[in-house]
């Protein structure tokens, strides 16, 4: 038994309900109680979807217990066949279900219903979201493509046949699903990509996939395993049943884009890509490298998201800003080795852990000036007043735009510098900020335009209802010992421009605090100044 | 007084119900209760249904969590109990704040059979005083969405002290402003002991015994009104407080229940009464004749079809309610227009059929629905907001109106040429 108050990832069948509620022609009949059919909103209402996802839920109730379960699930699995005429259909319980042991899937496989009918067994009690994700992919193909495996030790079509058969190489594009990051505009923008490399996209799956989509699979001469957490076990299956090689780089970022087509045109048997292919598609070179970028340099950044995420982001972070990593971790228990591994790179130890109170401490001892994280990083680093992006699921309704904003390949890249480096204040700004400091429009009363968008310190944004009063830095002080500014502390304090002058305060006391000073006067500001610049 | 045979049969189905079960009433049980925590011994489909129904993260350490049972929990049961136990003691030092501990039981807990009392018994003996601890069920595979809150106030009726003093008791959860002003306009009124259930401290619960008049503010509360009884409360009949009308009738009846002088509870109540009316008024000239479907979801369905139709002349094409109480909804359904399709229960795509053939103006369901029924080109209103808002009283009424009249405006406003 585990105490948790907000959760990374839903049960293993809400990912079983992401991989046909991303499909065509699917539906996914889930022996649950009413209040299971929460999940639709996941969809309709974070995903804006126009529709329902494809599932019925048999919504069983006490009193149906003493009678016949199994007759209703037959009864769902009827009507759901009848009304949605399915080309494959799912089959599964949930958490409650599983306790009460009808197995639907063997009642499916039963009914004669003429169409492809795959079981799922996804453990509610020790399994989450993404494996059942994953577990629901793997399966639906595995019996789709059930009388297509070659017999062992038949012969193995290479990933260089299209020469030979006279056309374009094709690569399937594996794992982007709804309620994942940004999946449908990293599938655009990767279709782009591949086609300038001369590359046909053969399926793309779950996303918009259909079952017969799913049946061509076998004819790609590469799969490229985008989401791991969605994707990895499908496509080390092909690999090993249809002898399809996999390209494992996620091609988040410069250099992962750029490594990621690296390996794939050597794969294929292509020329490689031209080496200044980055700089002429992507701005996020020549902006990094650009002067007012000056200032990102050694940024302190706290990432935690999924495994693919957080991955992506610390390369990008460290590599290709020059921000400083100072922290790395993810929910995705199943990719920990990974992570751990590019922690270890950074000097660092992976956080893996889904409990979100772990991870703020984590985050607030890591003193991060950007916070890279989920939905939940977005609220932790709200309260300790840390910018925050969002580059990773669990997402909320705001971290699905309107706009097109991939993550992956080069206008990924774009997209990753403006969305990180926005929270942040830029360096043009800051200078001129510094220039200015004691003219009298940063006095207080001379807020003029600025106004409203400032003093973090003083009461909570007052259109945002549902958003957490910020803490008070005050309260940062450990053993509880009061802090007193005298009058030239204050006054140097009340000189510093207001849109920063939090950050001191914080900072000031947070240093006094320390080292046991209880009287903050101005030479302890500016000693703490000292302290804190790098 | 059973009028409602100017109504035609009930239409009862069963089929797929699109409903939150009784654990998503935890969302403003908590906020009602701050000294209180609700912990769901439960699955992580548990857990992820109230972070999802809640919407957001609002709180760093929220007043509700899951337990949320492991493998090793299924197997035996007595592991299970020692690790409840360990999981409460691990909560209680970390929030010694709390002051009522509701262990909720869940749709696995009652299928396992994990007896949450007999575990309630056990923590309360160990914390000697320290921490009440309380049970009851929001499974759902027994209640739906606002039923959890009928749960929640039983297991504390017991606590209640007992007491024949006179007062009235306003059963259910009302926003805290609107209770505050029902309060004020009772002592106008000349009643002065009036108490809420649930109280806004879980510690500072209400006395209750023959003197009690229970005034229903929620039509949820079957359960809650049974055990309240069995105390030696009375119920007073009234319809529920949602629009004027119906807002000036349940006042009225907890006054004429405890004697007042009815020129005084007049003088309170016709200006309030008037003013209502005055501000619904540009709301009723954007509903009135516009057809409304309500879909079952919050047990508000029939008192909000109520004030719909009469004090803002709304056509109601079908009401759903998860259940129908006669009891409860005894001065409700005579005010219904003759011939109102009620339904009980749920089959989903059935429901939906009705919708699409009888293209109403706009049909109130829940979160899962309504944009698949925007998107077919419906206009639809969130039940949910019903039930985090303060809609109770006559000055609330034009903003109940206006939760249903957004929707119609902005399709108004909205072009694309």
């Amino acid at each position: 038994m585990e105490l948790t108050l907000w959760t990374y990832e839903g049960p293993p069948h809400v990912g079983a309900m992401r991989i046909a509620a991303s499909m065509e022609g699917v539906h996914y009949v889930l022996h649950a109680p009413q209040g299971d059919t929460y999940a639709d909103l996941l969809f309709t209402m974070i995903e804006r979807r126009d529709r329902r996802p494809p599932v019925t839920y048999t919504t069983f109730q006490a009193r149906d217990l003493g009678g016949d379960t199994a007759e209703l699930v037959k009864r769902s699995i009827q009507q759901a066949v009848d009304r949605f005429q399915p080309e494959a259909l799912l089959v599964g319980e949930s958490c409650t279900a599983e306790l009460i042991q009808d197995q639907p899937g063997s009642l499916a496989g039963g009914m004669g219903l003429g169409l492809p009918v795959v079981s799922l067994e996804l453990p509610a009690y020790s399994k989450k979201e993404n494996w059942g994700a994953a577990e629901t992919f793997y399966q639906l193909c595995r019996g789709l493509l059930r009388n297509q495996v070659p017999a062992p030790g038949a012969d193995k079509p290479g990933p260089e046949r299209w020469r030979a058969e006279g056309r374009r190489p094709r690569v399937n594009l594996l794992g982007p699903t709804l309620l994942g990051f940004r999946c449908r505009d990293d599938m655009r923008e990767l279709r782009g990509l591949l086609a300038d490399h001369g590359i046909d996209v053969n399926v793309v799956a779950p996303l918009g996939a259909r079952p017969s989509d799913l049946m061509r699979l076998p004819q790609a001469d590469a799969n490229l395993c985008l989401y791991p957490e969605v994707a990895g076990p499908l496509c080390s299956w092909l690999e090993r049943n249809f002898g399809t090689p996999v390209v494992r780089t996620v091609p988040i970022g410069i250099g992962a884009t750029a490594q990621f087509l690296r390996e794939l045109c050597s794969l294929l048997g292509l020329d490689p890509p031209e080496l200044r292919e980055a700089d002429r598609r992507s701005r996020l070179p020549w902006y990094s490298k650009s002067v007012d970028s000056t200032y990102l340099t050694g940024k302190r950044v706290f990432i935690f998201a999924d495994a693919t995420h957080a991955i992506a982001a610390a390369r990008i972070a460290s590599r290709e800003l020059g921000f400083t990593v100072v922290g790395l971790g993810s929910y995705s228990r199943e990719q920990a080795r990974e992570v751990r591994a590019a922690a270890k790179e950074l000097g660092l130890e992976a956080l893996i852990s889904d409990d979100y109170l772990e991870v703020e401490q984590a985050m607030a001892q890591a003193a991060p000036e950007l916070v890279l994280g989920t939905q939940m990083e977005r609220h932790s680093a709200k309260r300790l007043g840390i910018p925050c992006a969002v580059i990773s699921a669990p997402l909320h309704v705001q971290d699905v735009p309107a706009r097109y904003a991939p993550q992956m390949g080069w206008e990924g890249a774009n997209v990753i510098f403006d969305s990180w480096v926005h929270p942040l204040m830029m360096g043009l700004e800051e200078h001129l900020i510094g220039m200015f400091r004691h003219d009298f429009e940063f006095v207080d009363g001379h807020l003029s335009h600025l106004e409203g968008a400032s003093a973090p310190t003083k009461q909570p944004v007052g259109d945002q209802p549902n958003e957490a009063p910020e803490v008070t830095p005050l309260s940062a002080t450990p053993e509880g010992g009061a802090l007193r500014w005298t009058a030239s502390g204050e006054a140097e304090l009340s000189r510093i421009p207001f849109f920063v002058r939090g950050k001191v305060r914080r900072n000031t006391e947070a240093y006094a605090s320390e080292r046991g000073v209880s009287e903050i006067t101005e030479e302890t500001l500016y000693e703490a100044k000292a302290h804190f610049s790098r | 007084m059973a009028l409602t045979s100017t109504l035609p049969p009930v239409l009862r189905e069963s089929g797929q119900r699109e409903v939150f079960c009784g654990l998503t009433s935890i969302v403003w049980l908590h906020r009602r209760m701050p000294d209180a925590f609700f912990l769901v011994v439960g699955s992580r489909t548990c857990a992820h249904l109230i972070q999802s129904a809640a919407g957001v993260m609002i709180f760093a350490e929220p007043r509700f969590g899951t337990a949320i049972l492991g493998e090793r929990d299924l197997a035996g049961l007595a592991d299970a109990n020692e690790e409840l136990d360990r999981v409460v003691g691990d909560l209680l030092a970390r929030r010694p704040e709390i002051r009522t501990l509701f262990l909720v039981g869940s749709c696995p807990s009652e299928v396992i059979k994990l007896d949450l009392a007999k575990a309630a018994e056990r923590i309360n003996t160990r914390m000697q005083g320290q921490v009440r601890v309380v049970n009851y069920s929001g499974s759902g595979i027994e209640t739906t969405f606002t039923q959890g809150e009928d749960g929640a106030l039983p297991s504390l009726v017991p606590l209640l002290p007992s007491s024949a003093e006179p007062q009235l008791l306003i059963v259910g959860t009302l926003a805290d402003g609107v209770e505050e002003r029902s309060l004020s306009l009772f002592a106008r009124m000349g009643l002065e002991t009036v108490r809420p259930l649930p109280p806004r401290q879980s510690t500072a619960l209400p006395p209750v015994g023959p003197g009690t008049r229970l005034l229903l503010a929620q039509p949820f509360v079957a359960d809650t009104v049974r055990a309240l009884e069995r105390r030696g409360a009375q119920r007073i009949a009234a319809p529920y407080p949602l629009g004027v009308e119906g807002s000036c009738a349940w006042m009225a009846a907890a006054a004429a229940a405890f004697g007042l002088d009815p020129q005084r509870v007049a003088e309170v109540l016709d200006p309030l009464a008037e003013r209502g009316r005055r501000a619904l008024e540009p709301l009723r000239r954007k509903l009135e004749g516009k057809r409304l479907f309500l879909l079952p979801d919050s047990q508000l369905e029939i008192p909000l079809a109520r004030f719909l139709h009469r004090e803002c002349g709304m056509e109601l094409v079908e009401v759903g309610t998860p259940y129908l109480d006669r009891q409860l909804m005894a001065e409700e359904l005579p005010l219904l227009p003759e011939g109102t399709q009620l339904s009980e229960g749920q089959d989903v795509e059935k429901q939906l059929e009705r919708v699409r053939a009888s293209r109403p103006d706009l049909v109130v369901c829940g979160m899962g629905l309504a944009n698949p029924l925007e998107a077919e080109g419906f206009a639809t209103k969130w039940s949910i907001e019903l039930v985090f808002s303060p809609i109770h009283g006559c000055d609330q009424a034009a903003d109940l109106a206006e939760l249903f009249a957004r929707p119609l405006n902005r399709r108004e406003l909205l072009q694309w040429n």
